[in-house]
C-alpha cells in the first residue's frame, strides 16, 4: 500500500457560535503522488475541511494526519510552521501580495519553513526555473504581482505552492477565475509539475468536468456529513 | 524579507501612510521646535546681562531688584544715596561700578541715567558689548543714546530732539531741557533696546527746578546756567558692579548687604535670573505639554489609520497565514509597520525642524532678539525620537492585537 500523505479519520468539527452546526468526516486519505478532485457545492463544508487539513482550525475530535504527523498534537506555532513545510496552498484568486515582487511572493513560504528552504537549494534559481516551467516570461520575477494578469498570477501561485517540493498541494478552486482555455492550460502546467515531483494534489472544485484528469474524484457529500440544528 | 514586504505594503498605501507620516513629522517638528525656542529663550533670558558680578540697590527682593534694574519692569521702592554709592565705589575689591538712575520716561520707554562706563561694562549674550549702529555715544550733557526698538518704534534718527517726561506715564514733561539723539544702538534682544540712555548729570539737570515731583511754578533755569552748575545726583536707583577678582564676589556681597549707613541689597545676576525663570518657567512647561499632546494626537491618528486598513488587508493576512505565518507574526508585522511610520515621521520632523531653523534663525534674532543655535541633535532630542518610535509601537498594539484575533478567526479563508 502506498504511503499516505493525508489521512483523516473520524474528524468532527462544530462551528463556533452556531449551535448545532457540525461537520463530520469519517475518512479521507490521499496517497503519495495521487491527485484527487473533491467536488462539492458551496456551503458543503469544503472550506472548513481545507482549514482543518491546513491546521488553521482544529477538529473537536478525530485525527488529521499529514505525512504521518497528527497535526492536532502540535502547538499553534508548530502547526503553522508544519503547514509551511508540508503544504503548498493555492487559492481561488487574489493569491499574491499585490505589493510584493513575483520573486518575493514565490519565496514567501520558505521564510516560514527552514527545511523546505533547504530542499529548495538556491531558492531564487529554483523560483526562476519554476517560472520558466510554468510558461512565465523570464523577466516576470522582478515585476510586482499586481502588474500580472489573473492567469499569470495563478501560475505564480502554483510556483509558490511547488517551491521546495512540499508533499501535498491544496488547491481551492484555482481555475474558477479563468476562462475554459486557460483552465485547461493551467491544469496541464499543474499536472506536469506534480507528476515530475511525485507531489500529491488535493483540489477542490464545483466543476465535475475537470474530473477526468484526476486519479480519483470524490464528492463532498460522500465523505462528509453536515448536521444542522433541528429547527 | 518581512521588513521589505512591510515597507512595500506601506508604499502600496502611499497616500494614507504619507499623510500619517506627515502628521507625525509635523508634530515632532513642533515639539522639538518648542523645545528649541524654550531653551533658546531661556538662554537669551540668561544672556540679558553678563559680565556683571553684582547688582546693588535699595533693600527689597532679589527678583524685584533684577526686574527694575535690568528689565525695567516695576519700580524701585527706594533709592541708594550718592554717599553710599561712593562708599562702595571706593572699596578696593570693586573693579568697576556703573550707576543707574531710573524714574523718567520718554513716551512708553524708560529713561536711564548712567555714565559712559555703562557702554564699556554692560555685556550681554556671553560677553558681547553694546555697539552704536548710527551716531556716537553721548558727549554733551543733553545728548542721548537710544535703543534699537526706541528708534524703530518712534522713527527717530540721529539729531532728533527728545523731551523727557517726569515719571512714568506722566503728562508733566521736562520741556525746558530737550535732549538730542546722538546715537542709536544696535539690536541686542535685551531691555536696552527699549531704553533711552542719558548721562547721570542730565538726570540731575532736568530736575534742577523740580521739588517733590513737581516743577516749582515760575522757575525755569536756562540751559546754559545749568551747564555751569555742579550736577551731582543726590541718589541713584541701582549700580552694576564688577569685582577685582571673582573670589571676592561673595565677600563684597556680604559687605554691601551688611552696610550700616543704609539698608542695601547686592544680588548675583545669574542667581536672580534663575529665580525669575523659575516663575516664568511655568508657561514653558505648559507649552511643552501642549506640543507633547500634539504628538500623542498624531500617534492616535496613526492608530486610526492602521485600524481602518485592517479590513482591506484581511486577504493579505490570510495569504501570510496560509504560507505558514503565525498570528504572532502578523501582530509583529503591524507593530513593525507602525514603528517604521513613526521613525520616518520623527526623522522627517527633524529635517523640517532644521530647515525651519535655518530660515527662521536670522528673522527671530532681528525681530525678537531670540537667538536659536543650530547644533547637532542633542541627546535629549534623540531620546524624544526614540520615545516617539516606542510610543508608536505601543499605540499600534491595539490594532495589531485586533489583527491577531482576526487572523486566528479567519485562518486562511476570508469570507468575502
Amino acid at each position: 500500500m502506498p504511503k499516505r500523505v493525508l489521512d483523516i479519520s473520524n474528524v468532527a468539527y462544530r462551528w463556533p457560535g452556531r449551535a448545532g452546526f457540525s461537520l463530520t468526516v469519517p475518512r479521507l486519505s490521499v496517497a503519495e503522488g495521487e491527485s484527487v478532485l473533491l467536488l462539492g457545492e458551496s456551503g458543503s463544508g469544503k472550506s472548513t475541511l481545507l482549514s482543518l487539513i491546513c491546521g488553521t482550525i482544529l477538529p473537536d475530535s478525530g485525527k488529521v494526519c499529514i505525512a504521518a504527523t497528527d497535526t492536532s498534537l502540535l502547538s499553534g506555532g508548530a502547526r503553522d510552521k508544519f503547514r509551511a513545510e508540508q503544504i503548498g496552498v493555492i487559492f481561488q484568486q487574489f493569491n499574491l501580495l499585490p505589493f510584493g515582487s513575483v520573486l518575493d511572493n514565490i519565496l514567501l513560504p520558505l521564510r516560514f519553513a527552514p527545511a523546505r528552504r533547504k530542499r529548495a537549494g538556491n531558492a531564487a534559481a529554483e523560483a526562476a526555473a519554476l517560472c520558466a516551467a510554468l510558461g512565465l516570461p523570464e523577466d516576470t520575477v522582478a515585476t510586482k504581482a499586481i502588474a500580472l494578469s489573473v492567469g499569470q498570477q495563478q501560475r505564480v501561485a502554483v510556483a509558490r505552492a511547488l517551491i521546495g517540493h512540499p508533499p501535498l498541494i491544496i488547491a481551492d478552486e484555482p481555475t474558477s477565475a479563468l476562462d475554459a482555455n486557460s483552465q485547461a492550460a493551467f491544469l496541464d502546467l499543474l499536472f506536469s509539475q506534480t507528476t515530475t515531483h511525485q507531489t500529491s494534489l488535493l483540489m477542490v472544485s464545483h466543476d465535475p468536468r475537470l474530473g477526468e484528469r484526476f486519479d480519483r474524484v470524490i464528492r463532498m457529500e460522500d465523505i462528509a456529513q453536515i448536521k444542522r440544528a433541528a429547527a | 524579507m518581512i521588513l521589505r514586504l512591510s515597507i512595500a505594503s506601506l508604499f502600496a498605501r502611499a497616500l494614507t501612510v504619507g499623510m500619517t507620516v506627515l502628521a507625525i513629522a509635523l508634530s515632532v517638528a513642533l515639539f522639538l521646535g518648542v523645545e528649541k525656542v524654550r531653551t533658546g529663550a531661556k538662554a537669551s533670558f540668561a544672556d540679558t546681562i553678563s559680565g556683571t558680578d553684582l547688582i546693588v540697590g535699595a533693600r527689597s527682593g532679589s527678583v524685584q531688584l533684577l526686574l527694575y534694574s535690568v528689565f525695567r519692569i516695576g519700580n524701585a521702592t527706594n533709592n541708594v544715596t550718592w554717599e553710599s554709592y561712593q562708599d562702595i565705589a571706593s572699596r578696593s575689591d570693586v573693579g568697576w561700578i556703573v550707576p543707574i538712575s531710573l524714574g523718567d520716561s520718554h513716551r512708553q520707554f524708560r529713561v536711564m541715567g548712567t555714565t559712559t562706563a555703562f557702554f564699556e561694562h554692560y555685556k550681554y549674550r556671553q560677553g558681547r558689548s553694546l555697539a552704536v549702529s548710527d551716531g556716537a555715544i553721548m558727549d554733551d550733557l543733553f545728548d542721548t543714546v537710544i535703543g534699537a526698538d526706541v528708534a524703530a518704534t518712534l522713527g527717530y534718527s540721529v539729531g532728533d530732539p527728545i523731551v523727557v517726561a517726569h515719571g512714568l506715564a506722566s503728562f508733566s514733561e521736562h520741556k525746558d531741557q530737550p535732549f538730542r539723539v546722538s546715537g542709536i544702538l544696535e539690536k541686542t534682544g535685551t531691555p536696552v533696546d527699549r531704553t533711552v540712555i542719558v548721562s547721570l548729570e542730565a538726570i540731575a539737570a532736568i530736575h534742577v527746578d523740580w521739588q517733590s515731583g513737581a516743577q516749582v511754578p515760575g522757575q525755569s533755569t536756562p540751559a546754559d546756567v545749568i551747564r555751569q552748575m555742579e550736577l551731582t545726583p543726590t541718589a541713584i536707583t541701582a549700580a552694576l558692579v564688577g569685582v577685582e577678582s571673582p573670589l571676592q564676589t561673595f565677600a563684597l556681597q556680604r559687605a554691601i548687604n551688611e552696610y550700616d549707613e543704609e539698608p542695601l541689597l547686592a544680588i548675583l545676576p545669574g542667581v536672580a535670573l534663575q529665580e525669575l525663570w523659575g516663575i516664568v518657567g511655568i508657561a514653558e512647561t505648559a507649552l511643552l505639554a501642549v506640543s507633547a499632546m500634539v504628538v500623542v494626537t498624531a500617534l492616535i491618528g496613526m492608530m486610526a489609520t492602521i485600524f481602518s486598513s485592517l479590513n482591506e488587508r484581511r486577504r493579505e493576512m490570510a495569504i501570510f497565514r496560509a504560507m505558514g505565518a503565525r498570528p504572532l507574526t502578523i501582530l509583529s508585522m503591524l507593530v513593525l509597520e507602525a514603528m517604521v511610520m513613526a521613525a520616518v515621521g520623527a526623522l522627517l520632523g527633524m529635517i523640517i525642524l532644521y530647515v525651519g531653523l535655518f530660515i527662521a534663525q536670522p528673522i527671530l534674532d532681528s525681530a525678537f532678539g531670540l537667538w536659536l543655535p543650530i547644533d547637532a541633535p542633542s541627546l535629549r532630542e534623540v531620546w524624544v525620537i526614540l520615545a516617539v518610535i516606542c510610543a508608536g509601537a505601543i499605540v499600534s498594539m491595539v490594532p495589531a492585537f485586533r489583527a491577531y484575533r482576526m487572523s486566528v478567526a479567519d485562518g486562511m479563508m476570508v469570507k468575502t
